[in-house]
């Protein structure tokens, strides 16, 4: 939460100019990389919001992955156009969410941690298994969006004008994510974390509330499952493994899940850091854990530490 | 028959090889209450290092093992000593550490022999024994022996010794050891170095047949934690009925169907534990 009335406001103007002036400035590797980033903040903005519960979730790859079989099985087998597809991902990642709550949510920490998995990973080993979801091999040649609105047609299948959709996307959701934890329900939720038994004694059904974020935070990941089906036009059940899991919970981590900024910051200095980290690629999960290890030992808030600091020394000058 | 006969061979190998990692992975549960996600990754560091001193050194299979055990303890003890203890109460950080560990040992894994090297180890015994008709490698029986007179010292270590009392204390009340004199920081290091070598062991048992590669430990580290889930967290005879009964009905499952079925059984047969009985087999009652 900024509470600094200053970096706020600021902070999405700086963002959104960025965002604008990206695809003039730079080329269709890197725009593209730029859709890549969106779509990485929008999956640790939503991820945050099981955190705020105070569990940690295996699934949450899994369930973008809904959302990326969801749009792919769609445009591919039934020729459905981008809008159907996005409410569709958002909607069955939300929908398997819900199903799997009733027994996930019957455990906490440690084994909840294990149940997020032994289900997601079920998930993934039956998109391997059968032929409907495109085998091991999985779905490619999913076409670009293109959008025709009486006259004016816009076809997204270029990098800029589809990081452009993308980004209008994942902003909207920024803005729906941050309006929830706003709300009432975000505040029960973060109460849910740090007093679970308090909580309870208060009337407040509290499984019912993490539930809630559970689903919320599917439906989140699933329209990121979308956008990332049609970014790279292939869906493969590797893209979601335990690796990609791993990941996410420590760039979760790392860049720090206090703050709603703080998790959209970390997650665009890491994908930058990820990105200039491709020369070595072999040892890429090495650094990522010697990172892990040295964050969780002497830096337990992660890269947010260095942001929080940044406006309090603007106010102060 | 002969079939049967030669998957229930293959059944008591799994077996045996499961269940020298997972008593390692319920032993550190017990006494530092830390779920090890790196204990595949020593499973799989015990494989190489045997190779590393009994194929590469030349030294002979059997020094190969005793390499492996002394490799994995020390790293064992180091996680303790450089990692864990620094975060004694906090368990979850603990477990995220250990998921840093996973993967600095598998790259340093892949950076120091490769990752598609094809690095080859011999059995120590050659040649196969027929037992009613099926031809069985001798290594596959050495693997079952060696798993029943490690596990067997291993309780007598436990049941017998002042450390293993102190062990078992320190799992079943810190404080209450830790009023009788007993050391946490001191059983902690030796728990750790124990639970290490005896996935380096079954790593080192392993290498001679199976493919050697920085990633064989994540399926190691998953089926374990099944079978640990299945036994009851921290029980060290849940762990070992569990990895018994596990392992045969996998083993059995992939031969006659394939191994994805098997997996997604074994991953719903853990959902259904810990929705029904999360204290597992024989595990106590934990809040959950």
């Amino acid at each position: 939460m900024s509470r600094s009335p200053i970096s706020g406001p600021m902070l999405v103007a700086l963002l959104a100019l960025a965002c604008l002036c990206l695809p003039l400035v730079a080329g269709d590797y890197y725009v593209s990389f730029g859709t890549e980033i969106a779509i990485m903040v929008l999956m640790l903005s939503s991820y945050r919001v099981v955190l705020l519960t105070g569990e940690w979730s295996f699934a949450h790859v899994v369930l973008q992955g809904v959302g990326a079989y969801t749009a792919a099985i769609l445009v591919k087998d039934h020729g459905a156009p981008f809008p159907v597809s996005l409410a569709a991902g958002a909607l069955t990642a939300a929908g398997v969410a819900g199903l799997l709550s009733f027994p996930l949510l019957k455990m906490r920490g440690f084994y909840f941690l294990m149940g997020s998995f032994a289900a997601a990973e079920a998930i993934r080993l039956l998109w391997r298994k059968f032929r409907y979801f495109g085998g091991t091999k999985g779905f490619s040649g999913i076409s670009a969006p293109y959008l025709d609105l009486g006259g004016l047609s816009v076809d997204f299948g270029y990098p800029a004008s589809y990081f452009y959709l993308t980004v209008v996307i994942v902003g909207l959701c920024l803005a729906i994510l941050w309006q929830l934890e706003q709300s009432r329900l975000g505040r029960i939720w973060k109460t849910i974390e740090q007093q679970d038994l308090l909580a309870q004694s208060v009337g407040v059904d509290t499984r019912r509330y993490r539930r809630i974020a559970f689903v919320v935070s599917a439906a989140f990941a699933g329209v990121a499952g979308v956008l990332l089906a049609y970014a790279f036009g292939t869906v493969t059940p590797n893209r979601f493994n335990l690796n990609f899991a791993l990941y996410l919970m420590i760039w979760a981590i790392v860049g720090g899940t206090r703050s709603f900024h703080g998790v959209i910051l970390g997650g665009i200095v890491l994908m930058i850091f990820d990105e200039s980290l491709r020369f070595a690629e072999e040892l890429r999960s090495g650094i990522y854990g010697l990172i892990l290890i040295l964050v969780m030992l002497f830096w337990p808030q992660g890269l947010e530490r260095l942001i929080r600091l940044a406006p309090g020394r603007k106010g102060a000058a | 028959m002969q079939f049967l006969i030669e998957t229930l061979i293959n059944s008591a190998m799994a077996s045996a090889a499961a269940a020298l990692v997972v008593v390692g992975l319920a032993l550190i549960f017990g006494v530092m209450r830390i779920e090890n996600f790196a204990h595949g990754e020593l499973y799989m560091v015990g494989a190489y290092a045997t190779w590393f001193f009994g194929t590469s050194l030349g030294l002979g299979y059997w020094a190969g093992v005793l390499g492996a055990i002394a490799v994995t303890a020390v790293i064992g003890a180091g996680m303790e000593l450089f990692l864990f203890r620094r975060l004694r109460h906090n368990a979850m950080g603990a477990l995220i550490i250990t998921i840093g560990v996973l993967l600095v040992l598998q790259t340093g894994a892949g950076w120091l022999f490769g990752v598609n090297s094809n690095l080859l180890v011999d059995a120590p015994v050659s040649g196969a024994v027929v037992i009613a008709g099926v031809n069985v490698p001798w290594h596959r029986l050495v693997v079952i022996l060696a798993a029943i007179v490690v596990l067997a010292a291993l309780t007598v270590v436990l049941k017998t010794t002042r450390f293993g009392w102190a062990l078992r204390a320190v799992a079943q009340d810190k404080d209450a050891a830790s009023l009788q004199g007993i050391s946490i920081g001191h059983i902690s290091l030796m728990a750790m170095a124990l639970s290490a070598a005896l996935a380096g062991a079954a790593g080192a048992l392993m290498a001679p047949i199976v493919r050697i590669s920085p990633y064989m430990g994540q399926p190691v580290i998953i089926t374990a934690f099944i079978i640990i889930i299945l036994g009851g967290i921290g029980s060290i005879e849940g762990a070992v009925l569990a990895a018994i009964l596990y392992s045969t009905f996998f083993t059995f499952v992939s031969t006659y169907f394939d191994s994805t079925i098997a997996s997604i059984a074994g991953l719903c047969l853990m959902l259904v534990v810990l929705i029904v009985k999360p204290s597992g087999l024989m595990g106590k009652a934990q809040k959950v």
